[in-house]
């Protein structure tokens, strides 16, 4: 913690995540216009900027751009922290089995993985939700997959290397269980390196989300999402460049809050580089 | 090197028919009927069981994968149902179009991220390094998709001579053309309808690699052996470049490799953007129309590629490395 509150990175990524979460949580009071409210004669408006009417301007039914960005902040997250919840999880749990069981239980698991990497992340998760139909679950369900190997391969390797350690040797001549030696001791010592890939995982979360709405593969409509917005901002690209503007601007500003918090958290978390830049 | 070589080369069998199982699945237990689809819903049973015969739907689904991993292993993908070509001649025409996108990108990431990177390293702690890291890091933060359509927007809209849309030419075709006759007017009709896209895919690599040679600089730097160099008298740039640069490279090859493959992926989304014609804008296509057949060739044939390509970095990374091809 100490560490933490050195680490620029990981301080600047905290106040950005933090900023994203007030936003999401209070987006209903944050909002100057209800981000529903259409206003055909205002469609098209261009960014009023500080101060004015409509500050990022209006889309093509004349619906507050900022509005939708606040509000859209929720999905957007809603699906990172859900997918990236579920990958965790089931990541954990696989890595942890195959590297503490080894055999053919882990390298079963591990081609499992393999498989899994075999396609490229956004293809797969792109095919995934064709399959099972679009929509905020099966776009949760995609972006977990996709993310589970990270998150088993990191295991597994802090794993591997740590249950040969005097302290796993020492619970078990004290004749612990292996489900409380690897639950209790080996991963609550691998709890760092996990919590960086988490990081660095909800970043791309967050990325692949806005990808498969985009692509229409997302939240449906009513609901609003960033993705969803530069779908609609392309058919106007032409007229309206602000409607591709700041909805990817929102997304860029949460990606690298995590992308900051899970390098500091790296640094942080190898000696060698404590005490550097 | 050569045991290493069989072994990476055996341990693909299992891979491959893991991959080709999922790409089948995937396709089939999608829900909607493809033929019903096709038909409409004035179609009557019998014309559907028909149809559903000529595609072999109507064949349990481990028959179905067989009949389809044999055919596919002979090239032949089957017919797209929308398009009624074959899938393999649809792929075929488009392919080169996005190996030539990933290539493109792949060498603009490196031309700017290597200098970018040596250039940090090089004036640590400065404001330039700060700057470098700052956009670096943003760079990789981006989605590529999102970088097209400010580029389209914001550069394409008011330079005359970026196309915003599509393929003209192809680069292979421009250098054919200008080795064999001269004429360099196709490669840069080439070259301007590629820079964009190119671009906009290239951009977080580009970012990744100018981190990673930045700090693999940093590293070497500090050796013994630069240490040595220096106090031989031989000039900053010749210790920067000759030893150093070429030591720190080691690791940013690894992760072009592995760039690479994610290359293939984002150029899925990038070509949509850029009404690019490759496999990527195929398969988004077949899949809003539920192209059955098409998707599965489509997806299938990325993987198959991306698998190759990650087996060549191996190799690669296995003949620079031999620590690699003992374990």
């Amino acid at each position: 913690m100490k560490y933490l509150l050195r680490s620029k990175s990981a301080l600047t990524g905290l106040l950005l995540i933090g900023i994203l979460i007030f936003v999401a949580v209070f987006a209903d009071l944050l909002a100057p216009h209800d981000p529903y409210e259409m206003d055909i004669w205002n469609s098209y408006h261009a960014p009023d900027g500080p101060g004015g009417e409509y500050i990022l301007g209006t889309d093509d039914m004349g619906r507050d751009v900022l509005s939708r960005i606040l509000v859209g902040s929720r999905i957007s997250l809603l699906i990172a922290v859900t997918a990236t919840g579920v990958s965790l999880l089931f990541g954990v749990i696989l890595g942890a089995v195959a590297g503490y069981a080894g055999g053919t239980l882990d390298a079963l698991i591990m081609r499992i993985m393999d498989l899994i990497l075999a396609f490229p992340s956004i293809l797969l998760a792109i095919a995934i939700v064709a399959t099972l139909g679009p929509g905020v679950i099966n776009a949760m369900f995609a972006v977990a997959v996709v993310r589970i190997p990270a998150m088993t391969r990191v295991t597994r390797s802090m794993v591997l290397g740590l249950k040969e350690e005097e302290f796993v040797m020492a619970g078990r001549a004290l004749g612990l269980t292996n489900r409380r030696i690897l639950f209790r001791h080996i991963l609550l010592n691998s709890f760092a390196p996990i919590l960086v890939v988490a990081s660095l995982n909800m970043g791309t979360a967050i990325t692949t989300e806005a990808t498969l709405s985009f692509l229409g593969l997302g939240a449906q409509p009513p609901v609003i999402s960033w993705g969803r917005m530069l779908a609609l901002g392309r058919e106007a690209i032409r007229t309206a460049p602000h409607l591709t503007l700041y909805p990817g601007l929102a997304i860029v500003f949460t990606v690298l809050g995590f992308n900051l918090l899970g390098d500091g958290l790296r640094d942080i978390g190898d000696p060698a580089l404590r005490g550097q830049k | 090197m050569f045991r290493y070589l069989i072994r990476r080369l055996l341990q693909m069998i299992p891979l491959l028919i893991g991959v080709s199982i999922i790409v089948f699945l995937l396709v089939h237990l999608a829900p909607g009927d493809p033929v019903r689809m096709l038909l409409g819903e004035e179609a009557t049973q019998e014309d559907v069981e028909r149809l559903q015969a000529v595609y072999g739907f109507d064949k349990p689904l481990p028959v179905q994968y067989f009949r389809w991993l044999t055919r596919a292993l002979r090239g032949d993908l089957g017919m797209s149902i929308r398009q009624t070509m074959p899938v393999s001649t649809l792929i075929a025409e488009r392919l080169g179009a996005t190996l030539e996108l990933a290539v493109f990108s792949v060498l603009i990431a490196n031309l700017l991220g290597i200098p970018v990177g040596l250039f940090a390293s090089t004036r640590r702690g400065s404001l330039w390094d700060y700057l470098t890291m700052i956009v670096s890091l943003v760079g990789v933060s981006m989605p590529s998709f999102w970088l097209g359509l400010v580029l389209l927007s914001h550069v394409a809209l008011h330079v005359s001579w970026i196309p915003m849309f599509g393929r003209n030419a192809s680069i292979a075709g421009g250098l054919f053309t200008l080795l064999t006759q001269f004429k360099a007017g196709e490669l840069i009709t080439a070259l301007r309808y590629i820079l964009l896209p190119a671009t906009a895919l290239g951009i977080s690599m580009m970012a990744i690699i100018a981190r990673l040679t930045r700090s693999s600089m940093l590293e070497v730097l500090s050796k013994d052996y630069i240490r040595t160099a220096q106090a031989k008298g031989l000039k900053k740039s010749a210790v920067v470049v000759k030893h150093a640069l070429r030591n720190a490279l080691l690791p940013v090859i690894t992760v072009v490799g592995i760039q690479f493959g994610s290359m293939l992926g984002g150029a899925v989304v990038t070509e949509t953007v850029f009404a690019w014609p490759g496999v990527g804008r195929l398969v988004i296509n077949a899949i809003t129309q539920r192209d059955f057949p098409l998707v599965q060739g489509g997806v299938l044939m990325m993987a198959v590629i991306f698998t190759l390509v990650n087996l060549v970095v191996d190799i690669c990374y296995a003949f620079v490395n031999p620590r690699i091809r003992y374990e």
